[in-house]
C-alpha cells in the first residue's frame, strides 16, 4: 500500500518543529514512532500534505525522576520503558502496560508520546496515565504548558494539543511509600487492540485504607475513560473484597463499549468488571508488599 | 530526496520520494530481495530488519527516516561463505516450511540472541511474538533459535 505523496520535514530543534507546525497548520502531522500514523497513511485514512518527523530532535528520549515527578521524554520507545529497571521496580503499572502494547518489534519504534497524542481510545497508555494522575508537557511557539491528562483526551483521536504544539514530556507524580498499580488487558492475540483493559493505581495510608485511587479504562468508549465513581467508592476505605467488587461494578457502569468482532456490549462491560476487580487486587497486593521506598 | 544509509556495512544512496517505504527501497531500489513484504499492515513481521541494531518492521518506516542509519538484513548474516548459526539452526531443525516469514524470524532472533544469549523457550516465544508464521511452524522455529543459542555460546 502506497501513502499519498507528502512533503517531508526533519527539524532538529523543537523551535524549528513548532515554527513548521505554525506555518503548516492542519496540513501537517507529527511523525513520532510512526507505528499508528504510517499504517493510517498507507490505508489513506490519513493523507497529510506535510509530515514533520521529530525523531531527529535530540533530548526527547529519557526516563528519569526529578522535581517530584517521573519524567518520560515523548520520544521514549515503548521497548525502553519495558527494559527500564526504574520502571520495573517503581512503576509496575507502566511496566505491565509496556509489555502488552502491540508486539515486541513494533515497540522498538512506537513511542510513549505518540501513544498518547494519537489518542486512539484503543491505545493502552491513555488509561495508564489517567490512573496515574499524569500530566503532559506541550511546547508551542509561545512556550510550554502543562496539561492534566484528565483534560487531554477531548474525543476519538482528538486531544487538547493545538496544531502548533508538540507533546514533549509525560510527568507522573512520584509514588508515595505504599503506592502501586497494575494493568490488565484481554487481547485476542499479541498485537491486537484490547477487547478491554483496565489500569488501576492505589496509594494505601498507614491504616491500609485507600488514600489515592486511579482507574482508567481502555477501548470501551469513544475516548479513554476515567472511572471516577469507581475511584470514589474506594477512596478512604479499606480495599476489602466487598469494596473492590462495588468499585468494579461502578467501573463497568462507566464503560460505554460498542459491539464488534471482539465481543458484545454486555460481554465487554462484564469484562471491565472482572478486569477492574483483578487489577485492584493486584495493585493492593503490590502496594502492601512495599515497605520502604525502593 | 537523497537518502544515504548503510546496509550490512555497505554504503548506499538513492534519490527517493518521501512516501517510499523502507522495505520498497531495500527490495526494489537497492535490489536486496531477501527481506520479504508480507501483510504490509505492521502485523506479520516478514519485513523485519535491524535499524541501528533494533528489529523494526520496514513496511512501517519511510525510507527517508533511515537517513544516516546502519541497517542489517539477512544478506548480512552469512560471513565469508559460512552461514550464521541461526541460518544453520533453521536448516537443521526444519525451522521453515514455506519460508515466507523466515527473513523476519532470522532478524528478530538475531537481535534477541545478542541481548539474551541463553534464553528459555518462553523468552524465545515472547521475542518472536511480533513475527507470524502462517504455516504455524513455531515449535521448530523455537528449536532453531535454541540450536543457534547453543552454537553461539560455543557448544556443539
Amino acid at each position: 500500500m502506497i501513502p499519498a505523496a507528502f512533503d517531508y520535514h526533519a527539524p532538529t530543534t523543537i523551535g524549528e518543529a513548532t515554527a513548521l507546525l505554525t506555518r503548516l497548520g492542519d496540513d501537517a502531522k507529527v511523525l513520532s514512532g510512526g507505528q499508528s500514523l504510517i499504517p493510517l497513511m498507507k490505508l489513506r485514512l490519513a493523507s497529510p500534505a506535510h509530515v514533520v518527523d521529530i525523531n531527529g530532535i535530540p533530548g526527547l528520549a529519557y526516563i528519569r525522576e526529578g522535581e517530584g515527578f517521573l519524567r518520560i521524554g515523548a520520544l521514549t520507545r515503548e521497548s525502553e520503558l519495558e527494559e527500564s529497571e526504574l520502571i520495573r521496580t517503581r512503576y509496575p503499572l507502566l511496566h505491565d502496560t509496556s509489555k502488552v502494547i502491540a508486539d515486541p518489534v513494533v515497540r522498538n519504534l512506537a513511542t510513549v508520546g505518540g501513544n498518547l497524542a494519537h489518542a486512539d481510545p484503543a491505545n493502552d497508555h491513555p488509561a495508564t496515565m489517567l490512573a496515574s494522575g499524569a500530566e503532559v508537557v506541550a511546547v508551542g511557539p509561545k512556550g510550554e504548558r502543562r496539561i492534566p491528562i484528565a483534560s487531554f483526551f477531548t474525543g476519538p483521536f482528538a486531544t487538547s494539543l493545538r496544531p502548533d504544539e508538540i507533546l514533549t514530556e509525560i510527568r507522573i507524580p512520584l509514588p508515595a511509600a505504599r503506592s502501586r498499580g497494575a494493568y490488565l488487558k484481554l487481547e485476542r492475540k499479541v498485537g491486537d487492540f484490547a477487547t478491554a483493559a483496565v489500569a488501576a493505581q492505589l496509594t494505601l495510608d498507614a491504616g491500609g485504607r485507600c488514600e489515592e485511587v486511579g482507574i482508567g479504562l481502555t477501548n470501551v468508549g469513544l475516548t479513554p475513560i476515567k472511572a471516577a465513581k469507581a475511584e470514589a467508592a474506594l477512596k478512604g476505605k479499606n480495599p476489602d473484597e466487598a469494596t473492590i467488587k462495588r468499585a468494579a461494578e461502578l467501573a463497568a457502569e462507566a464503560s460505554e463499549p460498542s459491539a464488534d468482532l471482539r465481543g458484545s456490549v454486555e460481554y465487554k462491560k462484564d469484562l471491565v468488571r472482572v478486569l477492574t476487580a483483578r487489577a485492584l487486587r493486584k495493585a493492593v497486593e503490590r502496594a502492601q508488599g512495599v515497605t520502604t521506598r525502593a | 530526496m537523497l537518502v544515504k544509509l548503510a546496509i550490512n556495512g555497505e554504503k548506499h544512496q538513492a534519490d527517493v520520494e518521501p512516501r517510499l517505504l523502507l522495505v520498497h527501497m531495500i527490495r526494489e531500489v537497492l535490489r536486496l530481495t531477501v527481506t520479504h513484504i508480507g501483510c504490509d499492515t505492521t502485523h506479520c513481521g516478514a519485513c523485519t530488519i535491524l535499524m541501528d541494531g533494533r528489529p523494526v518492521k520496514s513496511c512501517t518506516v519511510f525510507a527517508v527516516q533511515a537517513q544516516g542509519k546502519e541497517l542489517m538484513t539477512v544478506e548480512g548474516l552469512e560471513q565469508n561463505g559460512k552461514l550464521h548459526p541461526l541460518q544453520e539452526g533453521f536448516m537443521a531443525e526444519h525451522g521453515l516450511q514455506c519460508g515466507y516469514c523466515t527473513p523476519g524470524m532470522l532478524m528478530t532472533s538475531y537481535a534477541f540472541l545478542k541481548k539474551h544469549p541463553s534464553p528459555t523457550e518462553d523468552d524465545i516465544r515472547w521475542a518472536i511474538s511480533g513475527n507470524l508464521c502462517r504455516c504455524t511452524g513455531y515449535v521448530n522455529i523455537v528449536k532453531a533459535v535454541q540450536h543457534a543459542a547453543v552454537k553461539l555460546a560455543g557448544g556443539a
